[in-house]
């Protein structure tokens, strides 16, 4: 519960971030919200020497319309995503899962990019950008570069981010389809996700069924070969390759999958 | 008492305390300035990450060397001191030789500053030779692997009636049914953690701990470090729950409280949520089987519990069993009844009091064993229970096991919470839903309790009342707060009794330089002892003052009269003769206004009570979700009703959370999976409903105050109810039973395997 030492440093400017990651290399950590790293950090099980403080980079927080896509920045508070007028009429799946991590404290503190460059197949938003082909845009020293979230996780909180590497920015396009739904089944309010699942239109991706977010790729293909939504969920757990711990074993896991995808689809349907 | 005016007694008065805690905060271990602590080094625990291993060496040279490390101390350090020589199961302050379970303290480390403690303990080396684990009541029963080889067993003690005897006793019953079923082990979470600081000067040990009774603490710290009760000084500031946790102190306070007089400076400990979660003692872990029998027309004629208690490592919780025994047929006249248990220990945290500690668990065994009774007969659970509760007529009751009910009714608790409830429509609702086949079904589970509160009562409880010449109030209570209101409560009485402001009332409790009598807050026993030996100081001094009073008026003592509502003594009908408290105090001289009492009860009472549960359950994922919870909860002749719908608010959510969420779990080697509050799972405000709380008040006549304890009954009636609402929810589709905490994979676990076995039935 007590961190191991380490140097803290706070950057002033995403290009001071850079450096100061290029210096340290795999020494370092970007340090956001600091609700997934610091309690690690607590845990000693995260041992980083060096703290590279992002969370003043106002530059970074912001919810923006670009046309065809919405723009978010990377430091963008979950609570913000919940409550953002822009978002409610424009990607409501997103603003409905920032609104349904953790708690309020932890909304208020967790970050977008946090939670992405965790890649912890437990949380939400990984997957829901999943199902929103967002794509991610990268810093580093060799310059800017875009990720499609379908590349963007590689394994259990592994991610193709280098070590020197800033996520900056997360690219949305807007839906074509208003049909949307996200189910997060939890023992307690504030838990992670058991299971959770994010539609939007014919796109299905799976919270905590692998070791990173998934597609549900088999449901995806049986909708669009025109197969009703309660057989197309029943399709949900293939190709997952769920973990057991406390909460659930594998099978239950599957099934809640199933469940999870059928009530997903049907509620997505019944926004149409 | 003169006069008449309205009385305080009985009232919601707001709590005292609350202000300066909401505001400024209370004043934890943690957060103490006081002078003797000034330059305090730092106590940080070694503790054992192995379930079960002899311990070959401790190295602590590397870790001497580093910054700010004042010393290493282990169990050689403490010699003699460390074990308890003469037990059969010792329990050492800090392991030597063996080391029994997952977060043992195995040496100290102390530093100048707290994070130092946390990276010196990572370098101090202990060389491990891990043995088998013993995990669970089979293992423990096994003896294969034993954690004291010199006994011979890991079975502690067994008592009660001979296991599985006695079969002749459901001779005559149409229905006999049985089943074993686990009540599992939970963690107290209490808000703040355990903490110490111990500072030793001239010879005197002083220990501020967080601890539920300082005079016990004292006992057991003088005690194990072989000094004078006088040369020893608790203090308790506040302290932030308990839960039984914190009766007396454990092992690790004793150590750092030795550590004092070690280092030449003042010492500080407050352990962290992951050291709490594993090394603070647990609760509950019983393996019941039950048995019931009866006719067909519900009259239940033979109940036998056996279980098989864990105590974990050490056997600190020995005598839970025999509680547990003692309330074997709980609410029930059953005509036959018999109880038998076997105490283990097993490589995991120990196990000791939790709200409860033992009543819960017998209320949780006939409860479950009265619902498959009346299932099995296809009877309403509440027209079975109407039928076998003890009379109202039958009071004083002496139940098989020796338990003497002091009063009670409780059919009529039960009439009342179906009522409060809506019994019927419940029924009927669930009966729609059924007919549907709705995914959300309803489940409506009900228990009828009787607890044993003040078991100690003949160690009684002490209360000093002092009238200043101020006019003021000082109370002295044996009985140590950590969350009741005992100041609030301690003030009505005097209020009451002298007709002084509560406001001008200061309660003070937990120094045992000041308090050097008293037993402390646990088994519900507070108000009916610590309360009652208020009052009694209180009217005593009373008495008192009626002579100073007519001394200074110069009139007899039947003369003199005092002035409820405005404190204030005068001669009876003379106007002009009016004296303030203040004054009579300054007439008592030097020998003071006040008042000393031990209130000692000449037994226990029985609080009461019967608890509505209704849960929804998602058929499909198994969620079970609590959505109402009505319960009556008799506590006698209530003091203070604000108080006590608290302690029912909080024991209705710590029962409701061992039926639905809580569970420590360890794997086959001992290693803890609940050790963080990620993966505990503590019941939180959003999984409970607004509970639904029905008055009623049956005096007790063992106390003057008519009162009983209320700080556990709600847990104890909670539990079984929840969990009974869990299985109702889904018993039309074959369930029977799910164990607790009845999570969503059980419950789904369940309707799946009760639908394999129904499609067999019907090939
Ligand atoms: C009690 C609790 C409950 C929670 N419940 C949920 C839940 O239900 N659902 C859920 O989804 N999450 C949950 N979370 C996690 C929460 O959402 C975290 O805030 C989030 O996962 C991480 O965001 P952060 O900004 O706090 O990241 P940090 O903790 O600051 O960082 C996490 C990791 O990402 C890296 N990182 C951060 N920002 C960047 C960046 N811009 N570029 C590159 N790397 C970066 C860090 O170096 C670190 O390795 C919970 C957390 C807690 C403590």
């Amino acid at each position: 519960m007590i961190p191991a030492p380490f140097s803290y440093y706070r950057a002033l400017s995403v290009d001071e971030a850079l450096d100061l990651a290029a210096e340290h290399g795999e020494e370092a950590k970007f340090l956001a919200g600091g609700h997934s790293l610091l309690p690690l950090m607590k845990l000693r099980l995260a041992l980083p020497e060096v703290v590279i403080d992002i969370g003043r980079l106002a530059d970074l927080s912001h919810i923006r319309d670009a046309g065809d896509h919405i723009t978010l920045g990377a430091l963008t508070r979950h609570h913000d995503l919940e409550h953002s007028g822009l978002l409610a009429r424009e990607l409501p799946l997103l603003a409905c899962a920032a609104g349904q991590v953790g708690d309020p404290q932890i909304r208020h503190r967790g970050t977008i990019g946090g939670s992405l460059a965790h890649a912890d197949p437990a949380s939400d938003l990984p997957a829901v950008v999943l199902a929103l082909d967002a794509t991610l845009v990268a810093r580093g020293p060799s310059g800017t570069r875009e990720i499609a979230a379908a590349d963007f996780f590689g394994g259990l909180f592994e991610t193709a981010l280098e070590p020197d590497e800033l996520l900056t920015e997360i690219r949305v396009p807007k839906p074509a389809a208003p049909r949307w739904s996200f189910q997060k089944f939890t023992k307690r309010a504030i838990d992670w996700a058991i299971v959770g699942v994010a539609v939007q239109g014919d796109a299905v991706a799976l919270v905590n069924m692998g070791e990173t977010p998934l597609r549900a790729a088999a449901v995806e293909r049986a909708l669009a070969d025109g197969a009703a939504p309660r057989a197309a969920a029943a399709l949900a757990a293939e190709g997952t390759r769920a973990s057991a711990d406390i909460n659930a074993t594998r099978d239950y896991r599957e099934h809640l999958a199933r469940v999870l995808v059928a009530r997903g689809l049907q509620e997505a349907h019944a926004r149409a | 008492m003169d006069g008449d005016r309205a009385s305080v007694l009985g009232s919601r008065v707001l709590r005292m305390e609350d202000h300066r805690l909401l505001t400024a905060g209370g004043t934890y271990v943690a957060d103490l300035r006081v002078p003797e602590l000034a330059g305090a080094a730092q106590v940080t625990f070694v503790r054992s990450p192995i379930a079960h291993a002899l311990i070959t060496g401790i190295d602590a040279s590397v870790a001497l060397g580093e910054p700010g490390v004042v010393a290493v101390l282990t169990g050689r350090d403490l010699g003699d001191l460390n074990g308890q020589a003469g037990q059969p199961m010792p329990e050492p302050l800090l392991a030597t030789g063996r080391v029994r379970f997952v977060g043992e303290p195995v040496a100290m480390v102390i530093t100048d500053g707290r994070y130092q403690g946390e990276d010196a303990a990572e370098l101090v080396s202990v060389d491990y030779e891990p043995l088998a684990a013993v995990v669970g009541f089979g293992a423990a029963l096994a003896d294969e692997t034993l954690l004291f080889p010199d006994t011979g067993s890991n079975v502690v003690a067994t008592g009660g009636d001979e296991q599985g005897a006695g079969d002749a006793m459901f001779d005559g019953c149409d229905v006999v049914l049985g089943a074993t079923f686990p009540n599992q082990r939970v963690a107290p979470v209490p808000l703040e953690v355990r903490g110490a600081a111990a500072a030793w000067a001239d010879g005197r040990l002083t220990v501020w701990a967080s601890t539920q009774n300082a005079q016990i603490a004292r006992a057991t710290i003088s005690g194990r470090l072989a000094m004078d009760q006088a040369a020893v000084r608790v203090i308790t500031p506040d302290v932030g729950g308990g839960f039984g946790a914190k009766i007396g102190t454990d092992r690790d306070a004793i150590a750092v409280a030795w550590a004092a007089t070690r280092v030449g400076r003042p010492v500080c400990w407050s352990e962290t949520r992951g050291e709490n979660l594993v090394a603070m003692t647990h609760g509950r872990s019983q393996r019941q089987t039950v048995r019931i029998g009866g006719t067909r027309d519900g009259r239940i004629l033979a109940y036998r519990l056996d279980f098989v208690q864990d105590l974990g490592a050490y056997p600190r919780g020995a005598y839970l069993a025999s509680l547990t025994r003692l309330m074997t047929s709980g609410a029930y006249e059953i005509p036959r009844v018999r109880c038998g248990y076997q105490v283990v220990v097993t490589n995991t945290t120990p196990v000791d009091a939790y709200r409860g500690a033992g009543r819960p668990e017998a209320t949780a065994a006939i409860e479950r064993a009265v619902d498959m009774f009346a299932a099995e007969i296809g009877m309403d659970p509440a027209e079975v229970r109407r039928l076998n509760v003890v009379p109202p007529g039958s009071f004083p009751y002496t139940s098989p096991t020796g338990a003497v009910y002091d009063t009670g009714d409780y059919a009529a608790a039960l009439d009342k919470v179906l009522a409060a409830a809506g019994y019927r429509d419940l029924r009927a609702e669930q009966a729609r839903r059924r007919e549907r086949g709705d995914t959300m079904q309803l489940g409506i589970g009900l228990s009828v309790y009787v607890e044993v509160t003040a078991g100690d009562h003949a160690s009684g409880e002490t209360g000093k009342v002092e009238v200043h010449e101020d006019g003021t109030v000082t109370v002295s209570t044996g009985s140590s707060p950590h969350g009741q209101g005992h100041a609030t409560s301690w003030a009505m009485l005097v209020q009451e009794e002298l007709g002084i402001p509560m406001a001008d009332v200061t309660v003070v409790h937990g120094d045992t330089d000041v308090i050097p009598r008293g037993t402390g807050t646990y088994g519900s026993r507070s108000l009916q002892l610590g309360g009652a030996a208020v009052q009694k100081a209180a009217a005593a001094v009373r008495e008192q003052a009626r002579g100073l009073a007519a001394e200074l008026a110069g009139a007899t003592e039947a003369e003199m009269e005092l002035d409820p509502r405005l404190g204030i003594w005068r001669v009876r009908g003379e106007s002009g003769t009016e004296l303030e408290w203040g004054k009579v105090a300054g007439q008592a001289g030097i020998e003071g206004l006040v008042a000393d009492v031990l209130f000692v009860a000449k037994s226990p009472t029985f609080p009461f009570g019967a608890h509505v549960a209704v849960v929804e359950v998602d058929t499909e994922t198994g969620k079970a979700s609590l959505v109402r919870h009505v319960t009556v909860d008799d506590a006698g002749t209530l003091l203070n009703p604000l108080l006590a719908e608290g302690q029912r608010h909080g024991g209705i959510a710590q029962g409701a959370a061992q039926a639905l969420v809580e569970e420590v779990l360890y794997d086959p080697d001992g290693n803890p999976l609940t050790a963080t509050l990620a993966d505990y799972a503590t019941i939180t405000a959003t999984e409970l409903p607004s509970f639904e709380l029905v008055a009623s008040q049956t005096p007790t006549a063992v106390n003057p105050l008519g009162a009983k304890g209320i700080g556990e009954a709600g847990t104890i009636g909670s539990t079984p109810a929840v969990q009974s609402a869990v299985i109702d929810a889904v018993a039309h589709l074959g369930v029977r039973h799910i164990d607790m905490p009845t999570t969503p994979q059980r419950v789904w676990a369940a309707i799946s395997a009760a639908a394999i076995s129904a499609a067999r039935g019907g090939q």
